[in-house]
């Protein structure tokens, strides 16, 4: 795979949250469980209603330019086998339901991302009949990621601040 | 057949094509009819007083080899043109009047008044018709009568209020506990898959009937992704009501827009400026082409080959950064306004996107080799063979229809003249291997439409100011699944009501039929051959 232009290696990372962030997010971890999750990541994608844009982006990230597993990150097909819920798509009343179950059926210690600006307040759909609102009005939300759809490196590097909060606690731990 | 003109009680100046106000029985007349006449049903949708239904004409959908002479045909072009109606005949009730050209029209839009809150029911003679009746008794409470499939669609007993676009929605009851099974006369084994399934994918639910490992019935439940979008669209300006239109469909988004942005110029007898309509054109295709590198590359990554899945993934980001290079955005999202376009490509934007094309060019060689290979041939070689018939039954149209051997591609009903040839010739076997292909050969055709757009962009505006009239239009354009339709009723330039029909309507009927006897361990694969959709139909 060698030899692409120098334009396809990924851009600089944006908006990495801030040590308080981090601070913030190791401070959800306990040591136990940092000694069996050690620098990896399971990853469930639960759409609560999005419009699609934000799966293309989720799905980008797996390919050879992001390759998310070299960061100990993957996706899996369970929330039994996930650490993070990445959630996108305004919270539907119809999706309500299966959400809570899904974070119900996650292992704890875990995490919710809410990934595009639906997920994060419900973006362009607030106020509408269907729609509660963000993820958040459902379950406690740890990290945002906004957008409309969020690139795929800023993904990425909220991602990574994911693991980095996990690496803090290892020290600290 | 009843005659739409002469029987009409009503003739609603509707642009490009009138629509008719018909009598409950000329309707139920006219319904019975429409297998024997060849016409497809395309979209059903109503507003608070009225049901209203779309057919394509068999002239639309034998428009043959979609070559350049075809876009020159009278019957196809002519009457699409708002602006080749002369204004003496814009107000004409007759679609003959205007000139002998417009008799055959493509499509044909008819209407009914709900009385007392029913109208006769299309689904006994027509299936695909059910989504759209279980649809229309969720959103406004128009009950469908003699209809086959009475269950709701969209409603999942959650909502605050039954029948939120009716003038009076009623509060919900308390629903009782809705387990998902299927009732059925002989014991089956019943697999639910979704809303949460796979490992990125649209939320929808498919209950499966399964016997000795094969399916038995297929029963898609959709709305999951319900977010009201129709009546967050009414009451806004054209240009406020885009953003909804726009996020309808993420990997459609240009398609729906551009459908219904065509869908308000019509109805406002507004022409967009030569240069806005090339950009439009020239996103059209880089969304089209984005999205079958991801079909292409999904399939691939489920028949377990490596080798396509990566170079798709590679090409879709190589393109998808051109993209943001040039509008400003990846998926282009909100680019396309009623009007015009929102922004202007960037100087830089044509040459970074021809050389994204170059590289796609080069590479498609090697994707069809790679779909020659006995991994991926071996898999998807007379999967999910669909054929022509089921497709006019279905109303399916897109690559899905072409690779049986169907002609019918919505970029026909553009403005004659924005484009060229249209579409590569089909290969007509129909299986996943075929549509795939077929995926290959598309893109191969929208790349030399996307470069000739962009070598000869016309000078001048990028956008015309809509003006605040009342009027009605229908809007189309031809995303990576099929024909985008929109409608919309203006008045003083706010919209009064509107419709959104995406192709997924037409695909879902047709991946039931598709996935009967077929293995389950293949369910998987065949949605995502069929690249089954989920938000545009739930709207």
């Amino acid at each position: 795979m060698a030899g692409y232009p120098e334009d396809l290696t990924p851009l600089p990372a944006e908006g990495v949250p801030d040590a308080e962030t981090i601070a913030a997010l190791s401070a959800r971890l306990d040591a136990a469980a940092q000694r069996r999750l050690g620098r990896s990541l399971a990853l469930r994608h639960v759409n609560t209603g999005s419009c699609n844009g934000c799966e293309l982006e989720l799905r980008a990230l797996e390919g050879v330019l992001y390759d998310l597993r070299r960061y100990g990150l993957r996706f899996v097909e369970s929330p039994r086998h996930a650490d993070v819920l990445l959630v996108t798509g305004p919270l539907t009343r119809n999706l309500h339901a299966a959400l809570e179950q899904a974070y119900d059926a996650t292992p704890d210690p875990k995490w919710v991302v809410a990934i595009g600006d639906c997920a994060v307040d419900g973006g362009v759909f607030k106020g509408s009949y269907a729609v509660l609102g963000g993820a958040g009005l459902s379950v406690p939300v740890d990290l945002t990621i906004g957008g409309c759809p969020p690139p795929p490196e800023r993904i990425l590097s909220g991602l990574r601040s994911l693991l980095e909060a996990n690496a803090e606690t290892d020290r600290t731990g | 057949m009843p005659d739409v003109v002469m029987d009409a009680i009503e003739i609603v100046p509707c642009r490009p094509w009138p629509r008719h106000v018909l009598a409950p029985e000329t309707w139920a007349a006219f319904i019975s009819e429409v297998p024997a006449a060849g016409l497809v049903l395309t979209a059903l949708w109503a507003d608070t007083q009225q049901v209203h239904a779309l057919f394509l004409a068999p002239a639309a959908l034998t428009a043959s080899t979609l070559t350049a002479p075809t876009l020159a045909s009278p019957t196809l072009a002519s009457p699409t043109l708002p602006s080749a109606i002369p204004p003496s005949a814009r107000a004409s009730t007759s679609p003959t009047s205007a000139d002998g050209a417009l008799a055959a029209p493509p499509a044909i839009a008819i209407s009914t008044a709900v009385e007392h809150g029913h109208y006769p029911a299309l689904s006994p003679v027509l299936p695909v018709a059910a989504p759209y009746e279980r649809m229309l008794a969720d959103l406004w409470g128009h009950v469908a009568e003699g209809a086959v499939d009475p269950r709701p669609w969209l409603d999942h007993g959650q909502w605050t209020h039954m029948h939120p676009m009716a003038p009076r929605p009623i509060p919900t009851p308390p629903a009782s506990e809705f387990d998902g099974l299927l009732e059925t006369e002989e014991p089956l084994m019943q697999l639910g898959l979704g809303p949460i399934h796979g490992r990125i994918t649209e939320a929808a639910r498919l209950m499966l009937l399964v016997r000795d490992g094969t399916v038995a019935v297929a029963d898609p439940m959709l709305g999951f992704c319900h977010k009201g979008t129709l009546t967050l669209m009414r009451g806004k300006s054209p240009r406020n009501a885009a953003r909804f239109a726009a996020r309808l469909s993420g990997d459609a988004t240009v398609a729906h827009a551009l459908a219904f942005a065509r869908a308000a110029e019509a109805a406002q007898q507004a022409e967009p400026p030569p240069r806005a309509r090339a950009l439009r054109g020239a996103m059209l295709e880089l969304e089209r082409v984005a999205g079958h590198l991801d079909t292409l590359g999904e399939v691939a990554r489920l028949a377990e080959t490596q080798a396509v899945w990566t170079r798709c993934g590679l090409l879709r980001e190589r393109l998808l950064r051109a993209s943001q290079r040039a509008f400003g955005h990846r998926l282009m999202m909100d680019c396309v306004v009623p009007g015009g376009v929102a922004l202007d490509i960037d100087p830089s934007g044509a040459e970074v996107i021809l050389r994204a094309l170059g590289e796609i060019a080069n590479d498609l060689p090697l994707l069809r080799r790679l779909h020659d290979g006995t991994t991926l041939a071996g898999r998807l070689n007379g999967l999910a063979r669909a054929d022509l018939a089921l497709m006019r039954a279905c109303g399916t149209s897109g690559p899905v229809a072409r690779a049986c051997g169907a002609s019918f591609d919505a970029r026909l009903l553009d403005r004659a003249g924005t484009f060229g040839t249209v579409t590569a010739p089909p290969d007509g076997s129909g299986d996943a291997l075929c549509r795939q292909r077929l995926r290959i050969e598309e893109i191969s055709v929208s790349l030399g439409l996307i470069a000739a757009a962009l070598q000869a962009l016309p000078e001048g505006p990028l956008t015309v100011a809509l003006p605040h009239d009342s009027g009605e239009g229908f809007g189309c354009a031809e995303s990576l699944r099929g024909d985008v339709w929109h409608w919309v009723r203006l008045d003083h330039g706010q919209i009064a009501a509107c419709f959104a029909r995406d192709p997924g309507w037409a695909l879902w009927p047709a991946a039931q039929a598709l996935l009967l006897n077929t293995g389950v361990e293949d369910v998987d694969l065949i949605r995502a051959s069929l690249a089954l959709p989920a938000s545009g139909m739930d709207l």
